[in-house]
């Protein structure tokens, strides 16, 4: 398992460039290669979220994919989402709401949101529930989470 | 935010106490900017990978690592013969002779005792080639009979002890004349499941040797570093002076993170002995078989009861399934579980016998809520059969034995971690009433007993608890304005994700007439402060808290002293606000910063006169007893009786803080615990089959909520009875949401079901649910 393949990576706008093995996972060579360690690793079988990142607008669940696929791809993670000093709107919500304590989930947490509310504005709360079922939270009871990414919806439709 | 709770929000920014002010912690975590012990890297380091036990029970005939060590990349592969100078992980509170053959060596020696059993290191360049290598080790394990249940025979564990490693009996009063006089005696047998707190962010650690300084350094710590520095050094010879602990952002804690671990004494050894910093990252399925478990008890428990409901006495016998070893807690939960049994109640005469027995199993030990989540769920299911018994409502049954407000504080003949029991004053029946009117108890009654009519398998339970807090005896901080005016708080305390740095900066900044903005708290770190307890017990606000409340007063006398001299004005007629001493009243007058006065105190400066250097103080509070809040636990479920799904319809805690540092907060605590108390009632279990293989060992086996299993609790905090012992009345929070929930639940499903005393077990899962509901169909 020692070839290395060259790859190219568009995280947040920004270019980077690695040398990896096939099967260094897109987690890893973000976090190792990229040193983008907003993106963290919870599982690594996929369950429980933590590595949630934007892959071409869609959330994708980042240890489940090579670093080899990503070639090409536009990819989101969360260091992209504040807008310089100004925090995203789903940012701003979770502090104000109390939404996360130890902080572990919420990188992945705030990627799955940001793509549920970008592809579908006006979700209902109802499915909106649905969505953020597909990530684990050990801290808040989720609650909170909840509500902060229901206000971050009414507030970017609002805008 | 708008809290559940009726504490107010006076939403002051500047953050003082009882103030929902934004939590100091987030801005890094929101951005990505955080660090976490997976994103610490220094140049030149090796990855450590576990060669862990496949078999539950075995003799270690041999280990052959020539194949790993011929792998290009891997520097070094240890067994047990590489560290035989490496003691045992010894108990975090000293020495304990009786206990200290069960403890666990670094590699596993002779034999392994769980699956999962560390019995090789890798070290290699990189993480993906350590995870090669260790597939390469070869073991020759020897299978030997394993034991899984702690209530079997207990076999031989080494040098003719038996795996039976200690008996823990508490009590008081005559438990046999009470029985013989009894006018009923009522019997259950029940378990608790093995589960453990499973934080998000796995374990890990980074030793550093750094030769320049000669100091050895663990990055990654959490929970008790400084205790961990104490181990560390008995372990490895060394002075406390040349081992520190650093504590970064830490993934959540629940009191499974933190201690000292195998893993954490092999990356010190290796930094030390292979000249280069090593890194160990846990991955999920070694969590699951390598961290500590916790919670698993089987109690055969009786109580004496009188005609009117008065329970006279509790008899309990009960077997702690501790797994493999013993690790740093010794026998604590069992001292906990025996210690807390008896609750809010008065129960004049009690014993309680704890069989602490090891099984081929993964440890266990602590997780939030150690004791009481289990004593609370045996206790809770007692008082309930109580009630069948004597056909008495199971409200009136534990208003009849609650402690009354006149008796306290209460002092029992029990032992919590070395302290005796004295419930501090509280109203535990007026909570129970305030909790029932304000949510309109007989209502739900009423309502869910017409839906049962109806066919419907609703019902509610209710669970009554007594909580400890703030384990003493001591904890000190220090507090250092700089020239600037702001100020830094060192603490031996950590950090967990419970919003310690928020909460101190708040305690600081109402002493200090401050913004809490402007402090900054350090915690988590042996080279800043000699001391520290840490987090855990439900301790770090209440100790940790007061000592940083007792230093701050001491810096604001030390500041009004220099600045009365500055103004030329009587102390006692300044004051503090935002950071500026003033005339009282008059925010306008003449003043000086706290900036300028720490300028004035500056070692160099005239002006101090005689006082010592620096505005800076530091002090230490000591602590008497525990504080015991307390508080109660209401479900509403619905039981689907085609799946054995249980849905909470409603979820109603009432609890008595004292005071509330920060509401917000406190609300924060109590909604995550129950969270975790539904996952531990309903879903997640560490199971096990006959030969000893764990049978959950990825998050699709170890079922732990989602949002959607998760309801929204409606939360009566009270601040009635602020804690005696502090000076700031505050009791802890970190345990109440999850203590009284498995007892609650319970108690809901056997009265959905029609089918009291049925619940006998957790995790009452669905699987388990619907055989009790198939055998009421037979």
């Amino acid at each position: 398992m020692t070839d290395k393949i060259d790859i190219t990576l568009t995280i947040n706008g920004r270019t980077h460039t690695a040398t990896v093995e096939a099967r260094k996972t897109l987690a890893d060579v973000i976090r190792d290669d990229c040193g983008q360690t907003g993106t963290h690793l919870g599982c690594e079988h996929g369950i429980c979220g933590a590595c949630t990142i934007l892959l071409d607008g869609e959330p994708v669940r980042s240890c489940l994919m090579f670093g080899v696929q990503a070639e090409g791809r536009e990819i989101r993670t969360v260091e992209g989402l504040a807008d310089g000093e100004t925090l995203h709107p789903l940012q701003q919500a979770f502090t104000d709401n109390h939404a996360l304590q130890c902080g572990y989930c919420t990188p992945g947490f705030l990627m799955l949101a940001t793509g549920v509310l970008e592809a579908n504005p006006d979700i209902s709360d109802e499915d909106l529930n649905d969505a953020l079922a597909s990530n684990l939270c050990r801290c808040t009871g989720y609650q909170n989470i909840i509500k902060a990414v229901r206000q971050a919806r009414d507030e970017m439709k609002a805008r | 935010m708008a809290p559940r709770s009726n504490v107010g929000v006076r939403n002051e920014m500047l953050g003082h106490l009882g103030d929902s002010v934004p939590r100091l912690e987030d801005p890094p975590l929101i951005t990505g900017r955080g660090r976490f012990v997976g994103d610490m890297n220094f140049p030149d380091q090796l990855h450590m990978r576990i060669v862990r036990s496949p078999l539950a029970h075995g003799t270690i005939r041999g280990i052959d690592t020539t194949a790993a060590k011929a792998l290009p990349g891997v520097v070094a592969v240890w067994t047990s013969d590489d560290i035989d100078d490496i003691p045992p992980i010894d108990f975090r509170e000293g020495s304990n002779p009786q206990l200290a053959l069960f403890r666990q060596y670094a590699l596993a020696r002779e034999r392994v005792r769980y699956v999962g059993d560390p019995v090789a290191a890798v070290f290699a360049e990189d993480a993906y080639i350590a995870e090669d290598a260790a597939e390469l080790v070869v073991l020759d394990l020897e299978p030997l009979p394993v034991l899984v249940n702690a209530d079997d025979p207990p076999q031989d564990f080494k040098d003719g002890q038996t795996t039976e490693a200690a008996v823990v009996e508490q009590g008081y009063g005559d438990i046999e004349g009470s029985f013989a006089n009894a006018y009923k005696i009522v019997k259950i047998d029940v378990k608790v499941g093995r589960h453990s707190g499973v934080p998000l962010e796995c374990r890990g650690g980074v030793g550093r040797y750094d030769a320049a300084r000669d100091v050895l350094e663990l990055h990654g710590a959490a929970k008790v570093p400084h205790r961990n520095r104490e181990t560390l050094c008995r372990m490895l010879g060394r002075p406390a002076a040349g081992v520190h602990l650093y504590e970064g952002h830490t993934g959540g804690g629940f009191g499974i993170r933190g201690e000292l671990y195998p893993e954490d004494v092999l990356v010190c050894a290796a930094a030390m002995r292979l000249g280069r910093p090593v890194k160990w990252i846990e991955d999920r399925q070694e969590h699951l078989t390598a961290a500590n478990q916790s919670r698993q008890q089987r109690h055969k428990i009786r109580a004496a009861v009188a005609e009117d409901g008065e329970v006279v006495a509790i008899d309990d016998e009960l077997y702690l399934d501790q797994g493999g070893y013993i690790r740093t807690h010794g026998t604590r939960v069992a001292n906990m579980t025996t210690g807390t049994l008896p609750g809010p109640y008065r129960i004049p005469n009690y014993r309680s016998v704890c069989h602490f027995c090891l099984t081929n199993k993964t440890p266990a030990a602590t997780y939030r809520s150690p004791g009481r989540f289990e004593s609370t769920f045996v206790r809770e299911r007692l008082m309930d059969a109580i009630a069948v018994e004597l056909e008495m409502d199971p409200v009136a049954v534990r208003r009849r034995n609650l402690i009354a407000l006149e008796e306290m504080p209460y002092g029992r003949d029990l032992d919590v971690l070395g302290d005796s029991v004295e419930h501090d004053p509280g109203d535990y029946a007026g909570l129970l009433d305030q909790t029932l009117a304000k949510y309109g108890y007989d209502k739900i009654q009423a309502e869910l007993a017409e839906r049962r009519a109806n066919g419907e398998l609703v019902g509610l339970g209710l669970s009554m608890f007594f909580e400890k807090s703030g384990l003493g005896p001591t904890d000190g901080s220090k507090i250092y304005v700089d020239t600037t005016g702001h100020i830094e708080v060192v603490t031996g305390g950590a950090s967990l994700g419970q919003g310690f740095e928020t909460v101190m900066a708040q305690i600081a900044a109402e002493a200090l007439g401050t913004d809490y903005r402007r402090i900054r708290v350090v915690h988590g770190r042996t080279d800043r402060i000699e001391y520290g307890v840490g987090a855990h017990a439900s301790r770090a606000t209440v100790l940790t808290g007061s000592a940083v409340s007792k230093t701050a007063l001491q810096v604001r006398d030390k500041a009004l002293d220099m600045a009365a001299e500055l103004l030329q004005a009587p102390i006692e007629s300044l004051d503090i606000t935002d950071g500026v001493i003033h005339p009282k009243g008059n925010p306008s007058g003449p003043s000086v910063t706290l900036g300028e006065v720490a300028e004035a105190l500056a070692p160099a400066s005239k002006a101090r006169g005689d006082r010592d250097p620096f505005l800076m103080g530091e002090a230490f509070f000591h602590i008497d007893h525990q504080t015991y809040p307390y508080g109660l636990h209401i479900a509403v479920v619905k039981v689907d009786p085609d799946t054995g799904e249980t849905k909470i319809e409603r979820y109603i805690i009432g609890y008595d803080i004292g005071r509330a540092i920060n509401p917000m907060l406190v609300d924060g605590q109590l909604v995550g615990g129950l969270a975790q108390g539904v996952g531990g009632s309903l879903y997640e279990e560490f199971a096990y089959d006959d030969s000893g293989q764990p049978l959950a060992v990825t998050f699709a086996d170890y079922l732990i909520p989602t949002l959607l299993e998760i309801p929204e609790p409606e939360i009566l905090l009270t601040e009635d009875f602020p804690s005696i012992r502090t000076p700031l009345g505050i009791k802890g929070a970190g345990e109440a949401g999850i203590t009284g929930a498995a007892a609650a639940l319970a108690s809901a499903i056997d009265a959905a079901i029609g089918m009291p005393g049925a619940v006998t077990q957790t995790p009452i899962s669905p699987q388990r649910l619907k055989k009790i509901l198939d055998g009421r169909k037979g």
